[in-house]
């Protein structure tokens, strides 16, 4: 049961907002949160990713029960058994963060659920803080999973809702598709728009048919999930949540998400079609849209998704060029596209490039592993800009946890003179969200030549600002919980060389370390441990109150 | 007010305060009833490198950002961040840099983001009541007074 928190790291409560009138000035992340407060949401679970962090954080700012898993996979999971409970399930992912929660999401599509589960994936369009610049409306399709897609933070609001509500509805998982410019940009909300039926008691019936996915029951359960999705093509085309901006002139814009807002600036004077519900597409509204204007064009930020449907379905449309595939779209770039203007565009002056922060711990260990003239299979985290001068010392990074099995794989092929320079290099959340199993792996496929992992651990989820995570042993809202010991893991599996040292304080000695470690064809773990410095001040918060909270119940 | 949108743009470096800054501006315009948005983009940029964020109001804003050579106001918080912002700026447009501030009046250095703020609301129609008010609605109690004075400082 869940007991409350003790103390909550703002002094956040639902008359913070700041409303004016009933309104609030919110980024989409708040709204979502808000929406989500509001419609009784039981739990929101995921893992920390930008754009998305914000929002289950500001969900337990308002008073709201979440949590971070440790990774999106467990996140959806956890999710889907809520909403067999017959609650409502809010679970949040940067867009890559899907993709390891896409085992989940393909079955789940074809289970009858009880209760709500709304899946948020932030895309990162252009690559704010992101490995690559996916659409994940191609998801949607492909999982055969409703998506709804918010062009501001009232929309963000009110589709968190709707979403909650298609979900009870037909029974359904439903994604929400933010952009990092939806997340991240504060617009002006009113509360309370769309009203929702209060969330049902938690229950719990048998339904083997609908929920227990072996083949003769997953057959007919395919059936359904197309069935039901015809059925929500159909009301998306009578009632979904598109609209129509009836405008003077000739020309035609069918768009979605954040795309609206520059398409309305760069050219006020067309009709415009925002799509909502992006899939399954609203085919028809498109078509009568397409033909009741001379001219129409599809915008799109991201991958030509809505130019494809609709030629599909033989509506005429022009599509914008490819470059403008890559990256955000803005104002100015709508403005080209129209103007089928493809020259170069303008070159921004650079601005400075972020760097490891002085006095950061990653430093020390990243000078080491070049002056040892290491391979590095790297990771994702802040420790990422290793790979920047003055460092130069991180040769690979795909995706989270890819560190192990890259070196690994690494060693396996490499002459052995230079299999013995391999490293594989990741930090204490990664190595929770996607680095044990490597870890696994690397104990029961040991190279020849042995292996040396180390892991950057700072005590936090830096990178994404700071989160908890189950090797800090504090929940979200820093409560203590169970922890994770890395190296007690690390020796249960098996690794017969496990150490922990500050590099730090201790560079020669890591220094030492690495290098014997090296030369061993042994396994080796090596957890390089010291707090982040931006962090470190807080977690010693924590600590202390913690502390107090243990003496209060001594003297009770 | 006129119809039109009015930009700014605020850029910096990470830890500056260069969200802070947008944060009370965005929110003096919204207690002010117009209609307002706010753009930045979070992640990497905070580990010390630029930072902008972006506030559009009028009546009816569209983008979230500030379309590029269309800011009527670039307030720029680290002087080597001039050059890299300069073209957000439209022509004619409004340059406030740190060169406009007497710096050692500044009780707290770090309040020079609240200072630039102070230069910047001469040129716009909101009150000093207004953004004393969303001063203190944005910041802790304990820093209300330096940043005060520093808002004083850059709007006198």
């Amino acid at each position: 049961m869940y007991t409350g928190s003790y103390f909550k790291r703002r002094d956040f409560s639902v008359d913070s907002l700041r409303q004016q009138d009933g309104l609030s000035l919110l980024s989409g992340d708040e709204a979502v949160a808000l929406a989500a407060l509001d419609c009784g949401v039981q739990l929101g679970t995921g893992y920390p990713g930008t754009p998305s962090t914000e929002i289950l954080e500001r969900f337990a700012d308002l008073g709201g029960i979440a949590q971070w898993a440790p990774n999106e996979k467990v996140a959806l999971e956890v999710g889907i058994g809520v909403a067999f409970a017959g609650a409502r399930a809010l679970v949040t992912m940067k867009h890559v963060g899907l993709n390891v929660a896409a085992d989940p999401l393909f079955t789940v599509a074809n289970i009858r659920l009880d209760g709500a589960l709304v899946i948020v994936s932030a895309d990162d369009p252009g690559m704010a803080s992101s490995q690559n610049e996916q659409d994940n409306r191609r998801y949607a399709q492909a999982a055969g999973v409703v998506m709804l897609e918010p062009s501001d933070s009232q929309e963000a609001y009110e589709f968190t809702v709707r979403a909650i509500e298609i979900a009870e509805r037909w029974q359904v998982p439903v994604l929400l598709r933010m952009t990092t410019r939806v997340c991240h940009s504060k617009t002006i909300v009113r509360r309370g728009t769309v009203a929702i039926a209060p969330p049902r008691p938690a229950h719990f019936e048998h339904d083997f048919p609908s929920r227990v996915m072996i083949p003769a029951y997953a057959r007919p359960a395919h059936l359904r999930l197309r069935k039901k999705l015809a059925e929500i093509a159909a009301w998306n085309e009578a009632s979904g949540p598109n609209q129509i901006v009836a405008g003077p002139s000739s020309l035609g814009i069918i768009t979605s998400g954040v795309a609206f807002q520059y398409v309305r600036e760069a050219a006020p004077e067309a009709s415009v079609l925002k799509v909502g519900m992006t899939y399954p597409l609203p085919i028809e509204v498109m078509r009568t849209f397409a033909e009741s204007v001379d001219l129409c064009f599809v915008i799109e930020e991201g991958d030509p998704y809505l130019v494809e449907g609709a030629r599909m379905a033989g509506i005429a449309v022009e599509a914008q060029a490819e470059s403008f595939r890559f990256g955000e779209l803005s104002v100015s770039r709508v403005r080209r596209i129209l103007d089928g203007d493809q020259s170069p565009q303008p070159k921004r002056v650079p601005g400075k490039p972020p760097a490891l922060c002085p006095g950061c711990p990653h430093r020390t260990a990243y000078t080491i592993l070049k002056e040892l003239d290491c391979i590095v299979a790297g990771d994702i985290g802040c420790y990422s800009l290793g790979v920047l001068p003055p460092f130069e010392a991180m040769d690979s990074l795909v995706c989270m946890g890819a560190a192990i099995g890259v070196g690994l794989g690494l060693r396996h092929s490499l002459p052995l003179d230079d299999a013995k320079r391999v490293v594989s290099v990741l930090g204490d959340s990664t190595f929770v969200h996607s680095g044990i199993t490597g870890l696994v792996e690397m104990v029961y496929n040991p190279p020849a030549s042995g292996h040396v992992l180390i892991i950057l651990d700072n005590g936090t989820t830096a990178m994404t600002g700071m989160q908890e995570h189950p090797g800090t042993g504090r929940t979200l809202i820093h409560d203590k919980t169970g922890k994770v010991i890395f190296e007690d893991l690390a020796r249960a599996l098996g690794v017969p060389n496990v150490h922990v040292i500050d590099p730090a304080q201790q560079p020669e000695e890591f220094k030492r370390l690495i290098q014997a470690s090296l030369e061993k064809s042994e396994l080796s773990v090596v957890i390089a441990r010291r707090d982040c410095l931006l962090a470190a001040r807080s977690i010693r918060e924590y600590e202390s109150r913690e502390e107090e909270r243990c003496h209060e119940q001594q003297n009770d | 007010m006129s119809s039109k949108t009015t930009n700014v743009v605020i850029a910096g470096l990470g830890g500056q305060g260069v969200l802070k800054a947008s944060d009370i501006l965005a929110d003096v315009i919204f207690h002010a009833g117009l209609d307002v948005k706010k753009s930045e983009v979070h992640g990497m940029s905070q580990r010390g490198g630029s930072v902008c964020s972006d506030v559009r109001f009028g009546e009816r804003v569209f983008s979230p950002m500030v379309p590029e050579g269309e800011a009527d106001f670039l307030v720029v918080i680290a002087p080597d961040q001039v050059e890299v912002n300069r073209a957000a700026l439209r022509q004619g447009g409004i340059l406030i840099q740190p060169a406009l501030i007497d710096e050692p009046s500044l009780s707290n250095k770090k309040s020079i983001n609240v200072a630039l703020l102070g230069v910047l609301s001469r040129h716009l129609p909101f009150s000093f009541e207004a953004w004393s008010a969303a001063l203190q609605r944005n910041l802790p109690a304990r820093l209300h007074e330096a940043n005060l004075r520093a808002f004083d400082l850059g709007r006198s």
